[in-house]
């Protein structure tokens, strides 16, 4: 065979490769965008507000997870609670726990969502692998969880 | 004349045979733990709110990682304090 054969040959797989990588890429990246995972969001709002702005606050940051292309599992506000230690000298706190799932760059905007808030004390956005998911929706059906047998 | 280790017994002395440690999570099976759960949490500190070390909880590497990790979350949370006394 001439030589170019040889290099038109070489050059037929190559780009054959290249383009199909470059594809495959593409595929690969757009999936990844695409791929939801399962989070958990729990915020301590001043204990000063009211019973509707308390609603209003849950209200608009679960609306926030909505528009962004999340899904929402659970909500469970617990309510008044004491904090371990005082918060912007405020010694108890009003938790709600929120169970999404969302794209993976999501978090970020919801961060700055809660940073702007001044009825935030504190957040905390979670990561929940498989055992995580199994945990709560077990302990939302209210089947016992393995921890409850457990004694010190 | 007999020398002091070449004393024996007619009986077994009696030395006590401690239980041996195992890791909760490997045997009841727990694969997650809660960082919301805070009395769950409050059996592997010590009355200062420190964690207790592997040496005496008996948890598998794994799963004390596990634990110390969710024992911070729930003190960023003030579900846990971070130092205290008393706390049991």
């Amino acid at each position: 065979m001439a030589f170019g054969e040889w290099l038109f040959a070489f050059l037929f797989v190559f780009s054959f490769k290249t383009t199909t990588f470059a594809a495959h890429f593409k595929i690969y990246k757009q999936t990844k965008i695409r791929e939801m995972n399962n989070y958990e969001l729990m915020v301590i709002f001043t204990p000063v507000l009211s019973e509707e702005d308390y609603k209003a606050s849950q209200k608009k940051f679960s609306a926030f997870v909505k528009e962004n292309g999340g899904k929402i599992v659970h909500e469970n506000p617990w309510g008044l609670k004491s904090l371990a230690y005082p918060i912007q000298k405020k010694t108890t706190g009003l938790y709600w726990v929120l169970e999404y799932s969302a794209p993976s760059d999501f978090n970020e905007k919801l961060k700055i969502q809660l940073l702007r808030d001044e009825h935030v004390l504190r957040f905390k956005a979670t990561r929940l692998d498989k055992y995580a998911v199994e945990y709560n929706a077990r302990k939302r059906s209210g089947v016992p969880n393995a921890t409850e047998k457990v004694e010190a | 004349m007999a020398k002091a280790n070449e004393i024996k017994y007619l009986t077994a002395i009696k030395t006590e045979k401690r239980a041996k440690k195992f890791c909760r999570f490997k045997k009841y099976g727990i694969k997650y733990i809660d960082y919301k759960d805070g009395e769950f949490l409050k059996k592997f500190l010590n009355e200062q709110g420190k964690l207790l070390p592997r040496r005496i909880t008996g948890n598998s590497l794994k799963y004390q990682r596990k634990v110390s990790e969710a024992v911070k979350k729930a003190r960023q949370m003030a579900i846990l304090p971070y130092v205290t006394d008393l706390l049991k």
